[in-house]
């Protein structure tokens, strides 16, 4: 009960911030003087084409744009009707994208779905690697193992992702045969899903995987290094060591359950930084996420467009840090519910 | 030292009764904090030469131009893609100090491109403080002395030449200009939004403390690169590279405070419960003195390193940005915009060098890891 009410809690919390992040994105987008219809009405004055004008004006009363701004973001939520009536994001419009030509629903459309794909097979693979590495450099301190992780980890840390990506795309499709490009092979683009397509997805998916993911990999093992050497220095260890404990049970047993709890928590810094590299990636490589769109839409100032993938990403992030904080209090009784004070 | 018949021990040594009690047994232990510090992160190598080399590396900023043979945006129209180029000493087994080979290009009309032949029978010395094209020491002095410079008819292209045919050797070190100082600027904005948002907020409580706590949490849930893409977009296209610069430094700051500000925060929030915080405001120290003064001394160094290790995330922001083309834009330089360049596998498989920016990157970027790393372990000198 306590918990569902933790749960009900942290979602309000939640939305409030959604609310605000909202606000703040059309803010940020609506920056730049003028906007994407304004820029274009300039360019075919400039060169005399008089019918185009004539649309555009049309379109930028048809989007609410020749509106104050704070009537533009109401109407963008779809709390105050626009020109066509309540159509905001809160009706499931996510509005128009002058750059495409099309609904905004329809650019990003599968993108979406791949874009959580790519970052959820990101966060596993940090999970995946971070986990033994960390146990095994922490067991092993100031050996080779140890120094070997740590050399790695932190080349990982210090390499652009960008270029990581390309230098992995170049090797892997050489000596491994690794396709080049994309997230799924061309004839599988539009199929509805079948067996083939799920495993060339996941080939595909390889690379960008583990180039979104090293970096968070190596800094979620340097810190479950150091929280598992705290642990193994306490009196209970030498205890057990005593005891005569196999030493991998005397690992599991309690220092681990006792290092995890950061683990955890730390996936609220995790998926900020995971879903930045994975838009940053997405352009090297040429995936069809939404980071590529988001990058046409802010250089063209296509509005719309480049608010709703904000959104997007600001909501997975969000979604995200929840689910961790429900979990971590679901692991772990001490935690207090509600209060959680830096 | 003697023993007495039932095995207790006295010293023989006589007794000075006016010894002064609170004269300190080893002074060494005694030392000034800085001391400590200092003492504690020499034993830290890797982190002392990573400091080392970061001051160096800032230390020669200013004479970029000396040290590079051509200027950033020199173009040699006739080597185009150039390969690295060696500097060699020994010509046909006789040593006859630095020199290099001059090369001619082939046009190669198989795979359009050029290649370049190296004439192996002419050796020719490099020039040192030699006059070549002009440009401003520490950014104000005209000059026109290079460290070295090729001998007339033949180049030195260290690390090859990119598609314009400018030098990449040279445009690395005036890249560096740019690329290390945007982590400065960058982390001087964080600190002061974060240290004074974090100050108020661990001090004054109450509501402050909730909104400053709300506005904290809201910007660490975000992704940031989006949201930089998203500022830098709003740069206008018309200012000039220097304002771009400083613009974007500052982007990068914006969304950097809010890690250090919940920090300075937590901190402040133990600190002010002690006396001393209350024995200054009872004698009516302003609360712009006591944070001043009082608290913020106290954890200083903290700040610091962890400013150390943030810096890395900044440049590598930069380099990002850069790259996708919302960053400094041409005619600046830096690291990220060379790295424009490279941007295709092409270009990496063919003209592999020009990849070489990322070098410095990853240098730099360990480097202030370390020197982070350092920095905090030995910051508190009297644990471990």
């Amino acid at each position: 009960m306590m918990f569902l009410r933790y749960a009900a809690y942290r979602l309000l919390t939640m939305v409030l911030t959604l609310i605000v992040v909202s606000m703040l994105i059309f803010i940020i987008i609506n920056l730049p003087p003028g906007d994407y219809l304004s820029n274009q009405i300039a360019e075919l004055r400039a060169t005399g084409q008089a019918e185009g004008v004539a649309k555009a004006e049309f379109l930028r009363q048809e989007y609410a744009l020749d509106r104050p701004l704070w009537q533009q973001y109401l109407i963008w939520v779809g709390v105050i009707p626009g020109p066509q009536g309540f159509s905001g994001l809160l009706q499931g419009d996510f509005g128009w994208s002058f750059e495409f030509d099309a609904p905004v629903a329809e650019i990003v459309g599968d993108a979406l779905w791949l874009t959580v794909l790519v970052n959820l097979a990101a966060v596993l693979f940090v999970y995946l690697v971070a986990l033994p590495l960390g146990v095994l450099a922490a067991a092993r301190s100031a050996t080779w193992v140890d120094y070997t992780t740590a050399f790695i980890g932190y080349l990982g840390l210090a390499t652009p992702n960008f270029l990581l990506a390309l230098m992995l795309f170049y090797y892997g499709h050489k000596y491994l045969g690794l396709p080049i490009g994309g997230l799924m092979a061309p004839e599988y683009e539009g199929e509805p899903m079948s067996l083939g397509k799920v495993q060339s997805i996941l080939v595909h998916l390889i690379v960008p995987t583990f180039v979104i993911g090293t970096s968070g990999a190596a800094g979620m093992m340097q810190r479950l290094r150091a929280n598992m050497l705290d642990e193994l220095s306490k009196p209970y260890v030498e205890t057990a060591m005593a005891k005569g404990l196999a030493p991998s049970r005397l690992l599991t047993k309690y220092p681990l359950r006792m290092a995890f709890n950061p683990f955890v928590a730390d996936i609220g810094n995790l998926l900020p930084a995971m879903v930045s590299g994975s838009v940053l990636v997405s352009v090297v490589l040429g995936l069809q996420t939404i980071g590529p769109a988001l990058l046409t839409a802010l250089k063209s100032q296509d509005q719309f467009l480049a608010a709703f993938v904000l959104m997007f990403v600001a909501l997975l992030t969000l979604i995200g840090t929840m689910i961790s904080d429900l979990l971590l209090v679901l692991l772990d009784p001490r935690i207090r519910y509600g209060a959680r004070e830096g | 030292m003697s023993t007495l018949p039932d095995g207790r021990y006295i010293d023989d040594a006589p007794y000075d009764p006016n010894v002064d009690l609170s004269a300190i047994d080893r002074s060494d232990m005694d030392a000034p904090n800085w001391l400590l510090v200092w003492r504690k992160f020499r034993r830290h190598r890797l982190g002392l030469l990573s400091g080392i080399f970061l001051f160096l590396a800032y230390m020669a900023i200013p004479f970029a131009g000396f040290f590079s043979p051509y200027t950033p945006n020199e173009r040699s129209a006739d080597y185009l893609y150039h390969p690295p180029q060696a500097i060699r000493f020994w010509h046909e087994g006789d040593y006859i100090g630095p020199f290099v080979y001059p090369t001619e290009a082939v046009a190669d009309l198989e795979n359009y491109r050029w290649t370049y032949i190296t004439d192996e029978t002419r050796p020719m010395p490099l020039q040192f403080f030699c006059k070549r094209t002009e440009y401003n020491l520490f950014g104000v002095i005209p000059t026109e002395r290079h460290l070295f410079c090729a001998p007339e008819g033949a180049t030195i292209f260290i690390f090859g030449s990119d598609r314009l045919g400018r030098d990449v050797f040279s445009r690395i070190s005036y890249g560096a200009q740019l690329s290390l100082t945007v982590g400065l600027i960058g982390i001087t904005v964080s600190f002061i939004l974060g240290i004074g948002f974090g100050a108020i907020a661990g001090y004054f409580g109450g509501w402050v403390d909730w909104v400053v706590n709300r506005a904290i949490e809201i910007l660490r849930s975000l992704p940031e690169l989006p949201l930089w893409l998203a500022l830098s977009a709003a740069v206008p296209s018309n200012w000039g590279p220097v304002s771009v610069f400083f613009i974007i430094s500052i982007i990068l700051g914006l969304l950097d405070w809010p890690g250090l500000a919940r920090a300075v925060r937590s901190k402040f929030l133990s600190l002010r419960e002690e006396e001393y915080v209350r024995a200054a405001e009872m004698m009516g120290a302003k609360p712009g003195r006591v944070i001043r003064r009082h608290l913020l001394p106290n954890f200083m160094s903290h700040l610091i390193a962890s400013a150390t290790l943030s810096i890395p995330a900044m440049i590598l922001g930069e380099t990002a940005l850069s790259f996708l083309g919302l960053g400094l834009r041409a005619p600046a330089v830096s690291w990220g915009v060379m790295l424009n360049d490279a941007q295709n596998l092409a270009s990496i498989e063919i003209y592999p060098w020009t990849a070489i920016p990322m070098l410095p990157i990853i240098i730099v970027v360990l480097a202030f890891n370390f020197l982070g790393d350092g920095l905090r372990d030995s910051l508190d000198p009297y644990k471990g």
